[in-house]
């Protein structure tokens, strides 16, 4: 069985930016959604949450210009954007739990045939939540970008999460290396292929039962 | 007439007793309000504490070395991981059985310190439901939707490190150095403060006061604070 080429991480937050509706807000998590921060999004205005108290970031700033006292929820150094604003911890989980963040992006070690996210800890080293329980519970949609598969090839889209759950039956869209995929009540919809990549390919490397949706098509990324 | 300035961050920890709940300010490499740590390790005998933080410590500056003084019984967080070029002390006395650790999701910790301060004992929330934090907890179903019941969590002090201060005990923060410093000064009985500038004589802008007096104890000025290293 040979490897499809697939997506790279760059382009999973590529595709996934093109998704996100103008004028809103998004909250990005960590590993491959910080990358969404930084990727063209034409005629379209979307402020970029962080749970540590900013709405409205930017990309990074360039070497040497890093302010200590602006961070993003990573830790990393961020810029602000006009019409930004600061506020501090409670009322940027008001924000994501009282429904105001309309996309949550998240990373994942698991996602079920039903939605439900495995994000927090994977048993091996000292569990740590920080904020992905309460995106996971409080966001009006979490869409989840990830490959496909662990690096030693093990599915991560399976028929039952074996590490501890974030929250159930919250995942609606999944982006990954090989494709774009829908939770719908009747289980996981192919809905685009990677360019190179066929359904047989994506199946063989998931844990559960995909279909294909008719009008399927292949990620375009412009 | 109100003066919350003292001369040293010594004066500013004094009282600090054994068993104490001890909030921490602070956001990974952000804020850490470590010449008030560094006051409570050298001029309290204060041991048997519970620290109360977003984490379990960047380094062996600030909640590292409270945690290596062996003083803390106990730490509450939501996040005790650290970037794994940046080690703290809390990994090995986790492992040795010395420490306690308690996680709690990032916005439930928040929203435990607001009601405690807010005079709220508990509250419904939906986060952690289908979970193993959820363990043990009353679960009720609001309009449908199921929500685990979360407890205030109060402090007996706060530690906090503000942008400027005026002697009515007012402050401001810097950008995102001001994460859970309002929140944790509202939950704590006795609230320590040290402020890299103040506006002497004058006051703060009443517009730009982000934490109001009323939940300031004493403010220490510390022009020069040590930051923790985050590269």
């Amino acid at each position: 069985m040979t490897t499809p080429a697939g997506l790279t991480r760059h382009d999973i937050a590529r595709r996934a930016a093109k998704d996100l509706p103008d004028s809103s807000y998004v909250n990005l998590g960590v590993g491959i959604p910080t990358l969404v921060a930084g990727m063209p999004t034409p005629d379209r205005e979307i402020f970029f949450h962080s749970e540590n108290g900013v709405l409205g970031m930017g990309p990074p700033p360039p070497a040497g210009e890093e302010d200590p006292n602006l961070i993003n929820a990573s830790r990393s150094p961020i810029t602000l954007l006009p019409g930004a604003s600061i506020f501090h911890h409670t009322d940027a989980f008001i924000m994501i739990r009282g429904g105001h963040i309309d996309v949550a992006l998240l990373g994942a070690f698991q996602v079920s045939v039903s939605g439900d996210l495995a994000n927090w800890t994977t048993r091996e080293a000292i569990p740590g939540v920080g904020g992905a329980m309460d995106l996971a519970a409080g966001a009006k949609q979490v869409r989840v970008l990830m490959e496909h598969t662990t690096r030693d090839g093990a599915p991560k889209i399976v028929e039952r999460c074996t590490y501890p759950l974030t929250a159930p039956s919250v995942v609606r869209r999944i982006y990954t290396d090989l494709a774009v995929m829908d939770v719908v009540p009747e289980g996981l919809v192919v809905r685009e292929l990677a360019p190179g990549v066929e359904f047989d390919d994506v199946c063989s490397r998931t844990g559960c039962r995909l279909t294909l949706a008719p009008d399927w098509r292949r990620i375009a990324l412009s | 007439m109100f003066n919350k300035f003292v001369e040293s961050a010594e004066a500013a920890v004094a009282g600090i007793a054994d068993g104490a709940v001890v909030m921490v300010h602070g956001f990974g490499p952000t804020s850490c309000p470590i010449e008030l740590i560094d006051a409570l390790l050298d001029h309290t005998d204060a041991r048997d504490l519970t620290v109360v933080s977003n984490n379990s410590g960047v380094g062996y500056e600030g909640i590292g070395k409270l945690l290596a003084s062996g003083r803390v019984r106990k730490i509450i967080c939501s996040y005790p991981r650290m970037l794994p070029w940046m080690p703290n002390p809390f990994e090995e006395l986790y492992k040795e059985g010395r420490i306690e650790l308690e996680v709690v999701p990032q916005g439930t910790l928040s929203e435990r310190m607001r009601a405690a301060a807010a005079g709220v004992a508990g509250f419904y929330v939906p986060t952690t439901v289908g979970t193993v934090l959820a363990e043990g907890k009353e679960v009720r179903v609001f309009d449908g939707r199921e929500h685990v019941l979360e407890r205030a969590l109060p402090a007996d002090v706060a530690l906090i490190s503000a942008e400027c201060a005026d002697r009515w005990g007012n402050l401001t923060y810097r950008l995102t150095s001001r994460n859970f410093g309002p929140t944790m000064a509202m939950a704590a009985k006795l609230t320590l403060v040290q402020a890299r500038r103040t506006t002497e004589p004058d006051p703060i802008d009443p517009e730009a006061v982000i934490t109001p007096g009323i939940f300031v104890n004493r403010v220490v000025h510390i022009p020069q604070p040590k930051l923790l290293n985050w590269s």
